[in-house]
């Protein structure tokens, strides 16, 4: 039986030997990328054949330490986020063995961007109720998918987008879905930016006239999505809240270092703030270190809920606290003109955008709202409000 | 500064560094078995008939847990008679006394007074506490906030009288509020002077007087405790008397976090079983969302205090260098968390959680009172605002 320490020392060598047959001063980056998939380090978790080694996720930092330390370039992971962390995983329990096959590679390198197309004007807290259809075709092999999703992050920059439509409008709504991953280049596709409260538009609203998905592109059965989509869901949960970072990582880093920076601009009462927030941070960095250890690989719980709700609150206040700290400077904005970020990113630019764009934290995702609810119902148990949605065939909802 | 920086970057930069927050198979098998004592021999129905009595400690319940279970031996070598275990073992058992709200001196005689003693070798205390023979008690009130740095003890130093044994010193004077005094056979007491000492007294012996108080938290009692010339032994000197203080005071304050936990835990278990079952306007109360949100966010605050009280348990078992941080963390997170479960039992049970037959008032109590003994949430997040690096405003 080898020790945890023994299989990352392991670990490490295999990535050294990769890095003596190729060079990654000498290679294309997107090769070396490849064959870093291919030789099973690019997230050692996923099985032998798909870019892994079915280990235990907390070997991949070792992995990625040994990599970057030789200056290998990376798969830019902020820039293909939702690939990583919704689309991969939600592909890996429910796809076929061949959507696998032809999807993670390239989600994995980058070469194909993923988004998310869950949202509707009509759909927001109530998912379920969505209103896109999908149609299958005459002779059966593909689908025609019309509709509107909104609140797209990145789907400007996307090749592919998770699409959940309903399919079966006689049955209730949560039967009636099925899951599809959608090629975003196509003419019955449209993406319209949709500018945001901080004036860019890292979102979108994304129009489906007659879009074409062939039903290889089906993940999972017909009338399961609701089952696939809280795969995608769960992740989604997990990657905003839950993600690894160093003590002082992400938004507390940035109010600590501001203070640090700033004596002159201390009071009492922002002194009990920073010191607050900065616990409650690290108590949440330790209980996201707990719940990683936790997930076994695979779809984590609704326990991930508690890390996105408090990872919103935390980015609000403490971007609210270094806003105040910043003095007259915290008046001014960096600019307002229209953007469209190729990635999403919660701690760059100033103050300003760091306060305007964490309101969104408690919206995006799942609102805060709606993951009390499912930490209440799921988590403890508690019984639902009485409703009247969920026995009727969803074309006889009100609307 | 440069040891605060050591101490914010220690575990936390090297992705291999973060300790297993989870509870072992082992930690959970000891769990089980003081569960299944503490749910036989103390319910808190049994607990509230005991404070209807008068408050004291459940002797019986001590010797089961302490020698019968072995868990007063927890943290001592096995040279010594104990099970050579660490403070992860010591907290699982702190989660579960706080869970029944058990009237045992656990925390103050197998955590702090054992602690205190475990860097002197002293084979003869350390045996008998190992065993559960001996039952001790640190001689400082219960609300001191670890790290305090003082050189007034309350006791004074006189010298000895005919007869005594080598080394034995005269001790008088008053500690008030101490925990676990009552139930003692040892005290152990600091006496003022230089260099610091750490004596040993007969708490039994002519001259030692324990006062019992109305404690807030009946299930804890506190007395004064006055010494009038009694003979103290000394057990550690100088620097090492004033590390094994500032021990037992940091790993009490550690291991009591992992005891609010336990609280906070049973608080929403409790919370959540009855607005399953309390029905108004014709539904369960816990379907309205109202509630449903307040149960969320308590889970959410339990869950985190969890982490915290693992992570300052682990910490306190390896000795890390980030121990300070850890305790200080965990204590603010679980006394804060412990109080919030509490009052929101009290407050979603409605009017029979405002009522004396009803546990949950045990509860709050234990909760509240523990949260703010070895330091309030505030004293330690203020600690750590210093050891972090967090500096106040200059002149506030």
């Amino acid at each position: 039986m080898l020790t945890e320490a023994d299989q990352a020392a392991g670990l490490r060598q295999q990535v050294r030997e990769f890095l003596a047959g190729h060079d990654p001063a000498a290679m294309p980056r997107l090769e070396f990328l490849r064959a870093r998939f291919d030789a099973g380090l690019a997230w050692v978790h996923y099985p032998a054949g798909l870019g892994g080694q079915g280990l235990p996720r907390s070997f991949q930092a070792a992995v990625d330490a040994e990599f970057a330390a030789a200056g290998a370039p990376d798969n830019n992971p902020a820039r293909i986020g939702i690939g990583l962390g919704m689309a991969a995983p939600t592909i890996l329990a429910y796809g076929s063995e061949e959507q696998k096959q032809r999807w993670l590679r390239p989600l994995w390198t980058g070469e194909e961007v993923w988004c998310q197309l869950f949202s509707e004007p009509g759909a927001g807290s109530d998912l379920a109720g969505l209103a896109t259809r999908a149609v299958r075709d005459a002779d059966g092999d593909g689908w025609r998918a019309s509709g509107q999703k909104v609140w797209t992050s990145i789907a400007h920059a996307a090749r592919w987008g998770l699409l959940l439509a309903r399919t079966d409008p006689d049955v209730p709504k949560h039967a009636g879905l099925t899951y599809f991953g959608l090629n975003i280049d196509q003419p019955g596709v449209e993406v319209r930016p949709l500018r945001q409260l901080t004036g860019e538009a890292e979102f979108n609203e994304v129009f489906l006239t007659d879009a074409v998905v062939p039903d290889t592109d089906r993940i999972g059965d017909v009338g399961e999505g609701w089952r696939v989509a809280q795969a995608t869901l769960m992740n989604e949960r997990i990657a905003i809240g839950g993600g690894a970072m160093p003590r002082e990582g992400g938004m507390v880093g940035l109010a600590a270092a501001a203070w640090r920076e700033h004596p002159q601009a201390r009071t009492p009462g922002l002194h009990d703030r920073l010191i607050r927030l900065w616990a409650d941070a690290e108590v949440a960095r330790l209980a996201g270190a707990r719940l990683r250890q936790q997930l076994a690989a695979g779809t984590p719980g609704p326990e991930g809920s508690a890390a996105k709700v408090v990872f919103a609150r935390l980015n609000q206040e403490l971007s609210a606290f270094e806003l105040e700290l910043a003095g007259a400077a915290g008046l001014t904005y960096d600019d307002w003109t229209l953007r469209r970020p190729e990635s999403l990113s919660f701690f760059g630019r100033g103050p300003g955008y760091r306060y305007l764009r964490s309101r969104g934290n408690s919206i995006e995702g799942g609102t805060s709202e709606i993951l009390r609810n499912i930490i209440a119902e799921r988590v403890l148990g508690l019984p639902t409000e009485p409703r009247t949605d969920t026995r009727v065939a969803w074309k006889d909802l009100p609307r | 500064m440069t040891t605060t920086k050591d101490s914010r970057a220690e575990g936390t930069t090297s992705a291999g560094a973060m300790p297993d927050l989870r509870y072992s198979d082992a930690e959970e098998q000891l769990r089980a078995v003081v569960r299944g004592l503490l749910a036989d021999r103390s319910p808190l129905t049994a607990v509230l008939a005991r404070v209807d009595a008068g408050g004291a400690d459940d002797v019986p319940l001590w010797r089961a847990l302490a020698a019968d279970l072995g868990c007063a031996g927890l943290l001592i070598d096995e040279s010594h008679g104990g099970a050579g275990a660490s403070y992860r073992e010591a907290a699982v058992v702190a989660e579960e006394t706080g869970k029944a709200a058990a009237c045992v001196p656990y925390l103050t005689s197998a955590v702090m007074a054992t602690t205190a003693l475990l860097g002197t070798g002293d084979a003869d205390l350390l045996g008998g506490l190992a065993s559960g023979q001996l039952t001790a008690a640190l001689a400082i009130g219960f609300a001191t906030m670890p790290g305090t740095d003082t050189n007034a003890w309350p006791v004074r130093i006189g010298p000895p009288e005919d007869g005594d044994a080598p080394g034995v010193a005269r001790l008088s004077g008053t500690v008030t509020g101490v925990a676990g005094a009552l139930a003692a056979d040892v005290l152990l007491v600091p006496g003022d002077g230089v260099p610091l000492r750490l004596y040993a007294v007969d708490a039994a012996g002519a001259g030692v007087t324990r006062t019992p108080l109305v404690a807030l938290d009946a299930t804890r009692p506190l007395a004064d405790v006055t010494l009038d010339g009694v003979p103290g032994r000394p057990v550690a000197t100088g620097a090492d008397a004033a590390r094994a203080v500032a021990a037992a005071l940091t790993a009490g304050a550690g291991v009591l976090a992992s005891e609010l936990f336990g609280v906070a835990e049973q608080c929403l278990g409790m919370t959540v079983s009855y607005v399953k079952e309390r029905h108004q306007f014709a539904r369960p109360v816990g379907s309205f969302q109202a509630l449903k949100h307040r149960l969320a966010d308590v889970w959410v605050a339990v869950t985190q205090a969890r982490a915290a009280a693992r992570y300052a348990a682990a910490c306190l078992s390896t000795g890390d260098p980030d121990t300070p941080v850890a305790v200080a963390l965990a204590k603010a997170a679980a006394g804060d968390a412990a109080v919030l479960a509490a009052q929101e039992c009290v407050q979603l049970h409605g009017g029979i959680g405002f009522t004396w037959e009803h546990p949950a008032h045990l509860l709050l109590k234990r909760a509240k009172s523990a949260s703010m003994a070895l330091g309030t949430p505030d004293r330690h997040r203020a600690a750590l605002a210093a050891l972090v690096d967090l500096p106040p405003p200059s002149g506030g």
